[in-house]
């Protein structure tokens, strides 16, 4: 089965194409260094422009030899590096100082010393990046197999021990016979012509449209998008990537198979007092047993606002915004008697009191929705609106 | 004024006259030949010790970092020791090829690749910590600073942050240096191979190179440059690092000493890993005259000079300490040479500061089993001064009614084996699969391998005996 497989590896990559097509190049192999120096010195000196030498690494002075002009990839590397520290700094001062703007340790918002590592990090990968880059791409022309140079014998022995040196046919000055001369005169070991090489395309006119080629194509597309989908919209929701949605903990208002009520949420324990909720001595007592206390809330500017609010909050649905007993409800709940009648006037602000903490007939107890000195605040309002209704004429003189 | 060059000649870096032919062969052979009996027991062993890694990350996963020691005051232990323990290693690798480069220190030759190699797959180890550190590993997506729904940006005056553009950075940087090194190697070995999946692979990864001397013409300036870009980076990587400590202000962490210190220990460290690795390979794959003996005794020369550098940094943290007159830094110290913690203070010690100045001799330095003994100390060591740093520091600081002992779990010990079998798990997959030497970078440096340009006129020629 692996055998197999290796086997169509084998016929398929190891196989060379028949080299029956026009001339590419005339080359020749050297064994020393020494003589592959001579031998470009002489090509470049005879005014050959293409032609190229190839060696197993790189040897000192060949760019001389060659009349190559200095690299200029270093440009690339400087440009990268101008980009990467600028990317870097723009990045750090937008995202900080501009979108969104936080304080770390009472610092200002974009602060340079502490960004400069970062800046740092980025010039050095962007820079190395580009570089490389435009080194494979630019400079160097690569990824390129299709060279014709590629599985001749020429190119196997400059790879490991030869060095050698080829003119191209496209050269202006290229004629076969004086190139080989040339070669033979300046002691090549083995001269030789190389064509390229000629593709058994098949039918097909345009490979692209290749119907086994296009069923591949869709076919790595669908594998490609069902696992990312797998990945991103599966995998990490399987346990234990709970992204914390499953928490072993009660959430308001659910259901609980732990209590034996079926309730999450717990009551307080028998006579637990909560802080600022003292209990109200007079609780469901009638209202002649309770000891008439003054008020103990000053009557201010602040307190009134602060009664009219809650006032207006819970009294006025029933008593009316003015207290006259002319509910809000339009009578889908009882209406209470006026506020203004002779009894709640006489009264002490103790009974109020008691008759909000308590209730009376069909109005409820309002101890635990107003708090205590909320509840004194409403009565010091309540007595404004009756003063206000029943305001004697010595309230109207002016000073 | 001159005198006899003779006197100062370098010693060949390659032994012996061998023929280009050779050094292919030599080089390519573990690629080309099937595994011997001796590599499946050695990644028998570290796939074992991979998988038990694997396991207890597992269940880390599962139940959470509970299974590990961590506690407080100890929030930081292994995970954070291993990280750092693994990206000091990861420091030699880039040394020798950038550094060492650019002092046109040509010894370096044999050793660059397999160092580059380890510093890539010791990189790669030490990433892991970080993430699994966080927790929830699968949400360190949010360790990038990329637009999300949240609208957070993440905060650029953490230097745990900075380790993530450090780390990420320097991994990225390293691992093209050292494809761009293998490029001529993979063009060499698609022209030799004779297997067709090998060719197919070789051929992508050659990415069509011919060895032209209008493309080594570019290619020499790159790796000029990127030798250049990679020095101050590798030293920038360390001193991040180390800035996790020195920039908060437990007692014990909050000193200027660090960057310095902890550069010149992750060299050490690095460079008793390259050289344990490479004693054991030069001898299993039959390399002896390509990785030399004279090689190991300058890797040593280095342990010596980076060790007692690091020795020079314990000392000057016992004297500052004093110096400074501050109570809790003298407390600290104090506390980690004689504290509950004092048994990894002295392993620390001996194996880092008294062991390499053994190789002030020669006849050791030259000796490759004590050698070997003395680097895997070398390693010991390195490991230990990470735990006496964070451990002693986090048990004891200021407040005494906070104090802690740090005890470490099975899964701790599993995770650090974890680690190792990683590591020597991909390191032998590497020296089976690819070139483990430059190939072309070798033969350049071979006796004879440069043009004697014997045939210049008289006056072109610098005699270099005279010029000094």
């Amino acid at each position: 089965m692996i055998g197999n497989i290796l086997k169509k590896f084998d016929e398929k990559f190891l196989k060379t194409e028949p080299r029956t097509g026009d001339l590419y190049a005339v080359s020749a192999l050297f064994d020393t260094p020494d003589q592959i120096i001579h031998a470009a010195e002489e090509v470049s000196d005879a005014g050959y422009k293409k032609f190229d030498v190839l060696t197993p690494y790189p040897i000192h002075g060949m760019d001389g030899a060659m009349g190559l002009k200095d690299t200029r990839i270093g440009w690339v590397a400087m440009l990268g590096g101008i980009s990467g520290v600028s990317l870097a700094f723009l990045m750090i001062w937008w995202m900080v100082g501009v979108n969104y703007t936080n304080v770390f340790g009472g610092k200002p918002f974009f602060n340079l010393p502490p960004s400069i590592p970062i800046m740092f990090e980025l010039t050095v990968l962007i820079a190395s990046l580009t570089l490389v880059g435009a080194l494979i791409v630019i400079f160097n022309k690569l990824p390129l197999n299709a060279n014709p140079l590629m599985d001749t014998a020429f190119m196997k022995s400059v790879t490991s021990d030869k060095f050698g040196i080829y003119i191209e046919a496209k050269d202006t000055k290229f004629n076969r016979d004086e190139v080989r001369a040339l070669f033979e005169k300046l002691g090549s070991a083995e001269v030789s012509d190389i064509h390229y090489p000629e593709y058994d395309l098949g039918k097909t006119k345009n490979p692209l449209l290749d119907m086994k080629f296009m069923g591949n194509v869709a076919g790595v597309a669908v594998v490609t998008a069902l696992i990312t989908y797998f990945a991103l919209n599966v995998l990490i929701f399987l346990p234990p990537f709970s992204w914390m949605h499953y928490q072993p903990r009660v959430n308001a208002q659910t259901e609980s198979k732990f209590f034996k009520d079926g309730f999450s949420m717990r009551k307080p324990v028998e006579g637990t007092v909560a802080r600022g909720f003292i209990p109200y001595e007079f609780k469901g007592m009638p209202d002649s047993l309770i000891t008439i206390t003054p008020n103990p809330v000053p009557v201010t500017q602040k307190v009134l606002e602060l009664g009219k609010k809650r006032y207006d909050t819970y009294c006025s649905p029933c008593h009316g915004n003015y207290g006259k007993g002319d509910s809000r409800l339009r009578g889908q709940f009882p209406a209470p008697p006026t506020l203004h009648s002779q009894k709640v006037m006489n009264w002490k602000d103790a009974n109020i009191y008691h008759v909000i903490t308590n209730g009376q007939n069909v109005m409820p107890s309002y101890e635990k929705s107003i708090s205590r000195d909320d509840r004194w605040a409403i009565i010091h309002y309540v007595r404004v609106l009756q003063r206000s209704a029943n305001a004697p004429d010595s309230d109207f003189e002016t000073k | 004024m001159s005198f006899d060059a003779t006197y100062t000649r370098e010693l060949p870096l390659v032994d012996g006259k061998s023929s280009f032919k050779e050094l292919d062969d030599v080089i390519a052979k573990p690629t080309e030949t099937k595994p011997t009996l001796k590599w499946w027991i050695a990644i028998g062993i570290s796939s074992t010790a991979l998988l038990i890694g694997a396991t207890c990350l597992g269940l880390t996963f599962w139940y959470g970092v509970g299974l590990w020691g961590n506690n407080q005051p100890v929030g930081w232990a292994f995970d954070i020791i291993n990280f750092v323990f693994w990206i000091g290693i990861g420091h030699a690798g880039t040394l020798i090829s950038a550094i060492l480069f650019l002092f046109r220190q040509k010894w370096r030759t044999g050793i660059a690749r397999f160092a580059e190699a380890m510093t890539i797959f010791a990189v790669m180890t030490a990433g892991i910590f970080p993430l699994i550190h966080t927790g929830r590993p699968w949400l360190d997506g949010y360790l990038l600073p990329y637009p999300n729904q949240h609208n957070l940006w993440v905060n650029f005056t953490s230097p745990l942050l900075w380790d993530v553009f450090a780390v990420s950075t320097y991994f990225t940087v390293s691992f093209v240096f050292w494809y761009i090194g293998l490029i001529p190697d993979f063009a060499i070995l698609r022209d030799r191979t004779k297997s067709g999946i090998k060719k197919a692979a070789y051929t992508i990864f050659s990415l069509g190179w011919r060895g032209s001397n209008r493309h080594w013409q570019h290619y020499e300036r790159v790796y000029l440059i990127l030798a250049g870009l990679s020095t101050p980076l590798v030293l920038s990587v360390h001193t991040i690092v180390s800035f996790d400590f020195a920039v908060s202000v437990i007692p014990g962490w909050h000193t200027t000493i660090f960057p310095p210190y902890f550069v010149a220990g992750a060299i050490f460290s690095g460079f008793g890993m390259v050289s344990t690795v490479l004693i054991i390979v030069r001898k299993v794959f039959d390399m002896e005259h390509i990785i030399t003996v004279n090689t190991l005794e300058k890797m040593n020369k280095i342990l010596l000079a980076t060790g007692t550098m690091v020795g020079y940094a314990y000392s000057m943290e016992f004297f500052i300490a004093w110096y400074s007159g501050n109570p809790i830094e003298q407390f600290t110290f104090i506390n980690r040479a004689f504290g509950p913690y004092a048994w990894a203070y002295w392993i620390m010690f001996s194996c880092n500061v008294f062991f390499p100045q053994l190789f002030w001799f020669k006849k050791i330095r030259r000796n490759i089993p004590i050698t070997f003994v003395l680097v895997l100390l070398v390693n010991v060591g390195m490991w230990f001064e990470r735990y006496v740093i964070i451990v002693t520091s986090l048990t004891r600081d200021y407040l005494p009614s906070s104090w802690g002992m740090y005890f470490p779990t099975m899964y701790d010990f599993g995770i650090l084996l974890g680690s190792f079998g990683l590591f020597f798990t991909l390191t032998l997959l590497f020296a089976k699969t690819l070139p483990v030497v430059s190939i072309s970078e070798i033969k350049a440096v071979t006796e004879g391998a440069q043009p004697t340009h014997l045939d210049r006129k008289e006056e072109e020629q610098i005699d270099y005996r005279t010029v000094f």
